[in-house]
């Protein structure tokens, strides 16, 4: 479980998460939903420290960490090592290959044989239906086929929670689906997870937990059929203000 | 006018081969060196630990002046400081020495801009990606931002190789002996300054060609992964 504790995180003046609690069971799928500059993302990148709140602490496990002191490079070390985060432009290293690509981290940082994270990384690229590009650059695929890719590179660090932020906002719809079909399978897999997404059929198939942030406060903490079945005010207005078809600005 | 340029021409080559050549080489080799380390000293954020980060800032306050130092003077003044004024402190340097010294000092403080401007041109995404996969900053360097940075660099440091080749003409006023020097001496004894110049020209021309040519070849070697370049 990771357990994020009053968490305050600033830029400038202007407060983007305000005092969070919240927490993020193993073996589960949370989705995280809310407006556009809410913080959903800064909070995620706040559990792999590529960003760094002012103050608040961290619990994931064992390892308990708290923002506002100077964190060693080891323990920084060990919470990445149980987190592995999926962008949302996929970022992948187009200098190298696809199945560079998979295997340069667990090579370096894992210190695993060429011979294992190379079969271990061909395994995934097959679960993902891209076995034969594995010698291919990424500039030569699509936005879904990369995004499928950073998946893998993910997995092949065999972390403890995957970290997603919004990994299907650039993607045309039925690149989209191929990602989410993935997403999907894992979550059946008990794998634990942590999704910032702005598609709502999605989050309400694979989500265990919603977590909606509105303006670096939680506005709501709960299981979806909550979330969407019987919503609060502002929930109802937010998924109304998203939903083509019910839009009152239509009627 | 071939009968001239067929007995001046051993005599410039060989003073090529000797001098320009050579200084060129060993001056960007080391120049690069210098550049590299420059650049890094520059672009890289010092951790939080004092024991680091001061000795790290004077290191980047030394690196700003180098570079101020050498592109706010004339390469010409900077060679004759170096030869005929370090003399007087008590430094005396061969002629060669003294221009190996000033042209890849010169040349170390405008690449070092080149290079760091491409680690700059390196998105931070790239960064992001590779600490959450928990990379060092050094890991990430050597097998992410440098390799995509080099691409980028190669016009811009074949512009500093190719300048400096012809840069090394101002080396006879040093008194070294390169080609341009001999063209001069030549001239002195066949009164054919038009002949004797343009073959100097068409000399220093040759070699930038050959030139341009390498920077074709690594540039196509190192963008294979680029999207259009079928390499």
């Amino acid at each position: 479980m990771i357990s994020l504790k009053n968490v305050v995180k600033k830029y400038g003046s202007k407060e983007v998460l305000k005092n969070l609690n919240v927490d993020f069971p193993d073996g589960k799928t949370t989705v995280i939903l809310g407006p556009s500059g809410s913080g959903k993302s800064t909070l995620l990148r706040s559990l792999d420290l590529l960003v760094r709140p002012e103050s608040g602490t961290l619990d994931f496990g064992d390892i308990s960490l708290d923002y506002s002191q100077p964190v060693s490079k080891k323990k920084s070390f060990d919470i990445r090592k149980k987190t592995s985060m999926v962008f949302q432009n996929w970022n992948l290293f187009p200098n190298l290959t696809v199945l560079q690509n998979i295997t340069t981290a667990p090579m370096t940082v894992l210190k695993q044989s060429k011979v294992d994270a190379e079969k271990h990384a061909k395994i995934l690229l097959g679960q993902v239906g891209l076995a034969e590009y594995a010698d291919r650059y990424p500039s030569q695929l699509s936005g879904g086929q990369q995004q499928r890719i950073s998946i893998c590179r993910a997995l092949a660090m065999n972390p403890e929670y995957i970290l997603l932020d919004e990994p299907t906002s650039a993607l045309d719809p039925e690149l989209e689906t191929q990602v989410l079909l993935i997403l999907g399978e894992l979550s059946k897999m008990n794998q634990s997870m942590i999704i910032v997404t702005h598609n709502m059929d999605f989050a309400r198939s694979v989500a265990d937990k919603i977590v909606f942030v509105e303006d670096g406060d939680i506005l709501f903490d709960g299981t979806p059929d909550d979330f969407f079945n019987h919503p609060t005010t502002r929930i109802r207005d937010f998924l109304s203000g998203i939903t083509f078809n019910d839009n009152e600005a239509l009627k | 006018m071939w009968h001239i340029i067929i007995t001046s021409l051993p005599e410039m080559i060989s003073a090529m081969l000797q001098y320009t050549i050579p200084l060129a080489i060993i001056s960007f080799i080391l120049g690069l060196i210098l550049a590299v380390l420059t650049a890094l000293i520059k672009f890289i954020e010092p951790s939080e630990n004092k024991l680091i980060k001061y000795p790290w800032l004077a290191l980047r306050a030394i690196a700003n002046f180098y570079v101020w130092l050498f592109r706010s003077t004339p390469l010409l003044v900077q060679l004759f400081i170096i030869f005929f004024g370090l003399p007087s402190a008590g430094i005396e340097l061969s002629p060669f020495i003294a221009a190996v010294i000033g042209f890849s000092m010169n040349t170390g403080a405008y690449a070092s801009e080149t290079i760091r401007s491409a680690l700059l041109s390196v998105p931070q995404d790239q960064w992001d990606a590779a600490f959450t996969l928990n990379f060092t900053t050094r890991q990430t360097l050597m097998k992410i931002v440098l390799p995509q940075a080099v691409r980028i660099a190669l016009p811009p440091l074949s512009n500093s190789f190719i300048g400096l080749v012809k840069d090394t003409s101002l080396a006879s006023s040093i008194t070294i002996l390169e080609m341009f020097q001999v063209s001069q001496q030549i001239t002195a004894k066949n009164y054919q300054p038009l002949l004797m110049y343009s073959l100097a020209a068409f000399l220093y021309a040759v070699v930038c060609s050959l030139l341009t040519l390498l920077q074709h070849y690594l540039e196509r070697r190192t963008s294979k992964y680029v999207k259009g370049s079928e390499a």
